[in-house]
């Protein structure tokens, strides 16, 4: 079987409005692929769609994971088949901890009847914690809840260590962050690279590939992805900028 | 955390609540109610002269009242008080064995988990199936203090002494309709006496069954804890789905010498067919503390307030409850706090969560007398809103009447938005699960009060009732 994140001419509107038009990507395991593009181009539409938002109606083309058809899942099915979404406005639960709630999420995962072994699960968490230099205190706080912007991006990546998808969208995940914390999130996503996992990383900053170097990169425009490349593209547009690319569109 | 063996231990749910056993009933009083039903019910407990008059003058109060439908629920109207039987039983007494309990009865309870809920953490148990205790034990340890636990047939018999002072005295017969009519129709119920200093240290429960339909259960409790001494009380009930309304109108007094403590819990989770209308309120002499945990899941409709008078110097108040309306229930709930006594404190929590087409209202009343000096009232009522058709109503009455006297008064109301919903889906709960984990998370701090062993059970029919609310 296909151990890919397959994405075939992917048409979703919101509210009749069509964004995205027509979208192809594929992302293999072991590949970090990010998504550059400007404001409203269709990048967040993108990974909500896949999380399977029930906002956004896919009107057309089909995305596959590991050659299961995503868009017949629910939503936390296709989490539980290995799909990660790190937010870029992460939501709060007030009254949940982020422990009680990261327990939750890994209890969902597990057969019926049987329990998550506790001691175990606080011993993985604390080291988690401590990798991305998250205070302890953050464990019996309720989720993301008066969270400051960069705790919260870090709560996300916090969430995909413990999860361990097969797939993780991180969408933003550096805006928000300062430099300190930019270098500690990406060293944590860097170690979860593997073989096992894909990654899409959605950003607007060269900074971040810096640290999380990409095997692709793709430009996302106005709903299509418009060009591929390696790491040089995100170089390039750093220093051009999307009109050199849109022109050329254009052009075309 | 509690093991998965405690978990099961005390796991009562919707699903293990919804069965019946076929109709075997000694006494039948039959449908309807005139002052007929009422000889028909004193005689079978072969009551004394004072208390069938008692009935008698109920039922006339009851008559003459009117449906509160001016300021409560239009639903009321729908309850047809000819098309209930006001007593059923097997015309048999309580045994202290559950061996001798009626096989369906044993068998109702052993499936609620009621033995074994009596052998892990309960001081005392007493189980009522329709209108009697079919089954009623008390610790010997206990018995040996002075402590009575006895159904209230067997109280105002063998111990009038203690119960009559108290008995109808701090709800009056014609305090409300409802009232009324428990005064008139009661059995069942827990008489309870604590003699001074006797600090009881693990609960006493009380279990209501409701088996039959068209049927009314109206336990009437009196709870009296004696100077210094200390009590937790704790009363579960279930009935099955039937297609026609049931009925329960309980009224439950409780009186607090001083320096006393009562505390009492209610986890209640009514089927949908049951008009819970339920009256409660105690009286705390000087220095006594009287505490309502009340947790109401189910129901068409609940109306109850539990109160406290604090009638002692320094006497405390308190009403914390958690109100669950589901599509198809409302749940009129509150609190009354009278201050009688100067320095006297009371405190009122109330969490309401409605989902779906389910409504919520809270009625509260905070009364402080002019006269008084030093008295403090809190409250804090929060509701909490899943999906847009739910509705909230708060009617807080605060009097409070002298500058001596410091009250508080917060309410918020919160939405559990979709996108709240969509992230913890994302993480891989389900919509039952991420909204019973946003139900919890509310009500979370509150539940932190509660012996642990209610706090498991209760979190239990949250997770049960919002994973039946997802279609
Ligand atoms: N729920 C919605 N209702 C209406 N319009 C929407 C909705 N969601 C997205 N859009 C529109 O779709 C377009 C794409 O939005 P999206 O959030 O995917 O952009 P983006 O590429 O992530 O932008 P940014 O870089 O600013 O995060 C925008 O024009 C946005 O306004
Ligand atoms: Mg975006």
């Amino acid at each position: 079987m296909s151990q890919t994140l397959n994405i075939q001419n992917l048409h979703a509107s919101v509210d009749g409005i069509e964004i995205l038009k027509g979208l192809d990507l594929e992302v293999p395991k072991g590949e970090v692929h990010a998504i550059m593009g400007p404001n409203g181009s269709g990048k967040s539409t993108l990974s909500k769609v896949l999380a399977g938002h029930e906002d956004y109606e896919v009107t057309d083309g089909r995305v596959t994971m590991d050659g299961t058809d995503l868009m017949e899942l629910e939503i936390d099915e296709r989490s539980r088949e290995g799909l990660f979404l790190a937010f870029q406005y992460p939501h709060e639960i007030p009254g949940v901890s982020n422990a009680n709630f990261l327990r939750a999420a890994l209890q969902a995962r597990l057969p019926e009847g049987e329990e998550i072994d506790a001691v175990g699960f606080y011993k993985e968490m604390y080291a988690k914690m401590d990798a991305l230099s998250m205070d302890r205190k953050f464990t019996g706080r309720a989720v993301n809840d008066g969270f400051s912007g960069g705790e919260k991006k870090r709560n996300e990546i916090l969430q995909m260590m413990m999860l361990e998808p097969s797939y993780a969208i991180l969408d933003e995940t550096d805006s928000g962050l300062d430099i300190d914390a930019l270098k500690i999130v990406a060293e944590g996503v860097n170690r979860m690279r593997s073989p096992e996992r894909g990654f899409l990383v959605i950003t607007h900053y060269q900074r971040l590939l810096d640290y999380i170097v990409p095997d692709v990169v793709h430009v996302l425009f106005d709903g299509r992805i418009i060009k591929t490349g390696d790491k040089e593209l995100a170089h390039e547009l750093e220093e051009k900028g999307y009109d050199w690319l849109t022109n050329e569109l254009v052009a075309v | 955390m509690a093991d998965s063996a405690t978990l099961e231990a005390v796991n009562i749910d919707n699903e293990a609540g919804n069965f019946t056993y076929p109709e075997d009933y000694e006494h039948d009083a039959g449908y309807g109610l005139t002052a007929d039903t009422i000889d028909y019910i004193s005689d079978i407990k072969k009551e004394a002269d004072w208390i069938r008059e008692f009935r008698h003058k109920a039922l006339k109060s009851f008559n003459n009242k009117p449906m509160p439908t001016h300021w409560a629920s239009k639903d009321l109207e729908n309850i047809v008080f000819d098309n209930i039987r006001y007593y059923l039983s097997k015309g048999q007494k309580p045994t202290r064995s559950w061996d001798e309990v009626p096989d369906d009865v044993k068998e109702t309870f052993e499936r609620l988990g009621i033995p074994e809920k009596e052998r892990k953490f309960l001081a005392g148990v007493e189980a009522q199936f329709d209108s009697e205790a079919a089954y009623s034990n008390v610790k010997e340890s206990l018995e040996k203090e002075g402590v009575i636990f006895v159904n209230s047939t067997e109280g105002l018999r063998e111990h009038p002494e203690l119960f009559k002072k108290w008995f109808g005295k701090v709800i009056p017969t014609g305090d409300n309709k409802f009232s009324a009519l428990n005064s008139a129709v009661f059995s069942g119920g827990s008489f309870i006496y604590v003699p001074p200093g006797v600090k009881v240290a693990h609960p006493l429960q009380a279990y209501f069954r409701i088996n039959a339909e068209n049927f009314g259960q109206f336990e009437r409790t009196l709870i009296v804890v004696d100077e210094g001494a200390e009590v937790t009380y704790m009363e579960g009930c279930t009935a099955p789905k039937f297609e026609t309304a049931t009925l329960h109108s309980a009224v439950v007094e409780l009186v607090a010498m001083k320096d006393a403590k009562i505390q009492y819990i209610t986890v209640q989770n009514w089927s949908n067919n049951v008009f819970n209308l339920v009256t409660k309120r105690g009286m705390a002499h000087e220095n006594a503390e009287i505490r309502w945990i009340d947790c109401n899941i189910g129901s068409r409709l609940t109306m109850k307030y539990p109160g406290v008078i604090m009638k002692g110097r320094k006497a405390r108040g308190e009403v914390i409850s958690i109100a669950l309306a589901n599509d198809g229930q409302h749940q009129d709930t509150g609190a009354k706090m009278i201050h009688a006594a100067d320095e006297t404190t009371s405190n009122v929590v109330s969490k309401s969560i409605s989902v779906g087409e389910g409504r919520s209202t809270y009625r509260g009343q905070v009364h402080i007398p002019k006269h008084l000096k030093g008295c403090k009232n809190n409250t804090e009522c929060d509701a909490l809103l899943i999906n847009s058709n739910s509705r909230t109503d708060t009617y807080p009455a605060i009097t409070v009447r002298g500058n001596q006297h410091a009250t508080q008064h917060e309410a918020s109301v919160s939405q559990v938005s979709e996108d709240q919903i969509f992230y913890m889906q994302q993480r891989g709960l389900s919509e039952g699960e991420a909204m019973s984990l946003s139900v919890n998370g509310f009500v979370n701090d509150l539940v932190r009060e509660f012996p642990m062993e209610y706090s498991v059970e209760l979190k239990r029919l949250i997770d049960m009732e919002m994973e039946g609310s997802v279609g």
